[in-house]
């Protein structure tokens, strides 16, 4: 009796850390996220929710609905594995709204070049050109039709 | 405002049930896709890439990567024929608008396109204090942003130095492998843009996947092998030099 | 120059700033002190015993600013309580938040409780106004000071002090663990690492406590006890030697393997990290020190010379493991994972994680000491006699 009396202040430690354990347990229960744990230790409602995000480019099968034309003359030339927007930009907002929105025109000059100036570090085997000297000024859409640049077109003209 | 017990026993459970709705948000899931019919990678083909650098273009618009920040990039080498040990690294603003022409001349030459490599093992899943960092059942690695408290412990432990914090939200970023695209049945940003083929997404769990015959027909490396990260970007024609 | 060679592009920026340094020199500081406050304690290193109470206070003082560091560095530190809810298993940066609230709580804080109480008590009878309520809050509503419980309570104390010396190696020892096991950094990757932690830990915590003490004497004009002193710094000496011997054979070993890292690291170490890695930890902050500490133990030397050449050794020390573990976070960042090149480390000044943030979070603990010495006075000679009772039964001399 004596003994439990001078151990007496250990119990209110004891239960302190108690209380405090219980909180704990509570405060934990009601803050960890409902879909939490549902496929593994993360937010499963998170991979909801990154495939929720926006789509910015529309991807050639979306092009080739309405523009088959042109994706018939590509496939047909050395550019069939250049898809539609690595050279038109992002358009899944002109697919959205085609009336509205339209792809900016396009700066060959510069565009064609990113690709096809030479580069020793290309491989050897693909197409490369010295801008400078090889079109006398011309731009690129004088003799090449962008969807199909082989063979060239005639001097001067474009379909 | 004195609250008798009994008000209290009926709203408690009421603010629990509240609390409850907050929490489980409104998710909004894709119909058709079935996380356990894929498992994806990716193939890079060292011996198409052109170092245009739409790739890096293409992420950065699809994704809103910020500036000065890569989810991909691409590299160039040079490794001398003297020295095979011992590359030339260069990746000027990530490769993003292309490569100035070489200087020098000699040796061999090529680009090497870098992303997160979706490791099967992967490292930096396994050090996320919270679980904001994970691995899908469909095996991407994506990050939470809603929950990534942005320690940064993951950038340190990625051997292939694809991760890096993003200085708007505060959180750890890395590619995604356009998660959103590829469960809608479109390929990544990356792989759409690029002009030669030199990357391919790839699907390990459909047998009509080219990949699988690619497999079969190339010799086909990842980086850091001795990591044992389990990387599933697979390399065709990778230099033994390439860090 | 910013970037010499190839990094990675997203390699480029650090991404664990000087608080990341600081976080585990904090931590060491707090294992350290407690370890020598154990050597009494459990060891029954009786010449130690005036440091004991002013190691657990320098102990919490430093445990209490630990988790700011972190917390400015985070980029949602309002989510860090995220590591209580859904901790990772397979991370050690999860263990943190129970370790550091069960060392805190669990160890120090009850620790110091129990050793303190029959002060608190009387101090609470004998004080008035604000500092009695405070006094009063701190008892948790006992006042049984009486022979049996003052020895259960001692009891309990050592029960706890040899729980906590483990504790105190797992606070700082996952740290080091933390750094250890990441394979992809080869600067870090090392089963040594907790090791060398937790040894350098050690080094800095005895050599704080000891300078705290001998600083507190002269401040408050008391006479110092030069057995305790000579003790505590005996106690260093050794550490410091085993700390060393583990840093050099890390060091051998690296240079002898020469694996695929050693040429970009040991490139960095003689270029970027050759001040604060060769100059600052080596020979500043270790050969010096053990000399140092070493003349003292080989020489007969005056009271007033050993004083001298404590005073130096410690505060050497303090500035040698800053530097160890500046070199250990920040080293290991300054180099590319592709072994082609360096960056730079660019330090803010008045920024979240700059220098200037820093240095307060450094002096900080120094200021909460303050407090608390004044609110729980250590000093042998300042115990509070109790009103007529029998003398306690744990010795204060």
């Amino acid at each position: 009796m004596n003994s439990f009396k001078d151990a007496e202040h250990l119990l209110r430690v004891a239960l302190v850390f108690v209380a405090a354990t219980i909180a704990f347990v509570l405060v934990r229960a009601a803050l960890v996220p409902r879909s939490f744990g549902e496929y593994g230790h993360y937010r499963g409602n998170a991979i909801t929710e990154m495939a929720a995000q926006p789509v910015v480019f529309a991807g050639h099968q979306v092009c080739e609905i309405c523009h088959s034309d042109v994706a018939a003359i590509k496939s047909a030339g050395k550019h069939v594995s250049v898809n539609c927007e690595a050279c038109h930009g992002a358009l899944e907002n002109h697919v959205n709204d085609p009336g509205t929105v339209q792809p900016p025109k396009l700066d060959t000059a510069n565009l064609c070049i990113r690709c096809h100036q030479v580069n020793g570090a290309r491989p050897a085997s693909f197409p490369q050109i010295v801008a400078d000297e090889h079109s006398a000024g011309l731009t690129c859409e004088t003799c090449h039709q962008p969807h199909s640049p082989l063979p060239l077109i005639g001097a001067g003209a474009k379909p | 405002m004195k609250i008798t017990r009994r008000q209290l026993l009926i709203l408690l459970p009421a603010a629990a049930v509240a609390w409850d709705s907050v929490l489980a948000g409104t998710p909004e899931t894709s119909p058709n896709y079935k996380l356990t019919e894929h498992w994806w990678g990716m193939l890079v083909d060292i011996s198409k890439c052109i170092g245009c650098g739409n790739c890096v273009r293409a992420c950065a618009t699809e994704n809103n990567v910020p500036e000065g920040y890569f989810r991909t990039w691409v590299e160039r080498y040079h490794v001398s024929d003297t020295d095979l040990a011992n590359p030339v690294v260069d990746s000027p603003n990530g490769g993003k608008n292309g490569f100035p022409p070489i200087l020098g001349s000699g040796g061999r030459n090529f680009f090497v396109p870098k992303m997160c490599n979706h490791c099967a093992d992967s490292p930096c899943t396994q050090v996320c204090p919270v679980g904001a960092t994970f691995m899908t059942p469909d095996g991407v690695v994506l990050v939470d942003k809603e929950y990534c408290i942005g320690c940064r412990y993951c950038i340190q432990a990625c051997p292939y130095g694809c991760r890096f914090l993003n200085p708007k939200t505060q959180t750890a970023e890395k590619c995604t492998l356009c998660y959103h695209r590829i469960t809608k049945g479109l390929t990544t940003a990356c792989c759409e843009a690029c002009p030669t083929g030199a990357r391919q997404l790839a699907d390990l769990k459909n047998p009509n996947d080219p990949i699988h015959e690619f497999l079969r027909t190339h010799t086909v490396q990842v980086l850091k092998p001795y990591m044992a990260t389990g990387a599933k970007l697979f390399y065709n024609d990778l230099d033994g030099s390439v860090r | 120059m910013p970037v010499q060679g190839y990094m990675y592009p997203n390699e480029i920026e650090l991404a664990w700033s000087v608080l990341i340094v600081l976080y585990p020199y904090i931590t060491g500081l707090v294992a350290g002190a407690f370890i020598l406050a154990s050597l009494e304690r459990v060891f029954r290193v009786e010449a130690v015993r005036p440091t004991y109470r002013l190691a657990l206070l320098t102990a919490l003082a430093f445990l209490l600013v630990a988790p700011l560091p972190l917390q400015l560095h985070l980029g949602h530190p309002e989510r860090s309580f995220e590591m209580y809810l859904t901790p990772h298993r397979t991370s050690a940066m999860a263990m943190f938040g129970f370790v550091y609230l069960w060392y805190l709580m669990a160890v120090l804080v009850l620790e110091i409780w129990l050793d303190y109480r029959r002060d608190i008590v009387l101090l609470s009878q004998r004080t008035k106004g604000f500092e009695r309520f405070v006094y009063r809050v701190l008892t948790l509503g006992s006042t049984n000071i009486s022979e049996n419980a003052l020895r259960i309570d001692d009891r309990a104390g050592y029960i706890i002090t040899l729980v906590g010396i483990p504790s105190a190696f797992l606070l700082h020892g996952y740290v080091g663990f933390l750094f250890g096991s990441v394979k992809a950094n080869p600067w870090w990757s090392s089963p040594m690492m907790p090791v060398v932690f937790l040894f350098s830990a050690m080094v800095s915590g005895i050599a704080v406590v000891l300078l705290l003490y001998m600083f507190s004497s002269w401040y408050r004009k008391q006479t110092i006890d030069m057995r305790c002193v000579d003790t505590v710094a005996r106690y260093l000496f050794y550490t410091f030697l085993i700390d060393f011997s583990l840093e050099m054979l890390d060091l051998v070993h690296r240079i002898y393997e020469a694996d695929e890292s050693f040429r970009s690291l040991d490139f960095m170490v003689h270029t970027r990290l050759y001040l604060s890695q060769v100059v600052i930890q080596i020979y500043m902050g270790t050969l010096a020190p053990i000399g140092l500490l070493a003349l003292t133990q080989l020489l007969k030397l005056g009271e007033k010379t050993r004083k001298r050449i404590y005073a130096v050794a410690g505060s050497l020390t303090l500035i040698g493991i800053f530097a160890m573990r500046w070199n250990v976070v920040i080293g290991g960042q300054l180099f590319s994972k592709s072994f082609l090149g360096y960056t730079t480390y660019k330090i803010g000044f008045v920024a979240k994680e700059g220098l200037l943030t820093a240095v307060v979070l450094t002096l900080l603990p120094f200021a909460i000491l303050w407090v608390l010495v004044k609110l729980l006075p250590p000093w042998p000679d300042c115990e509070p006699p109790a009103p007529g009772s029998a003398a306690p039964a744990h010795g204060d001399d």
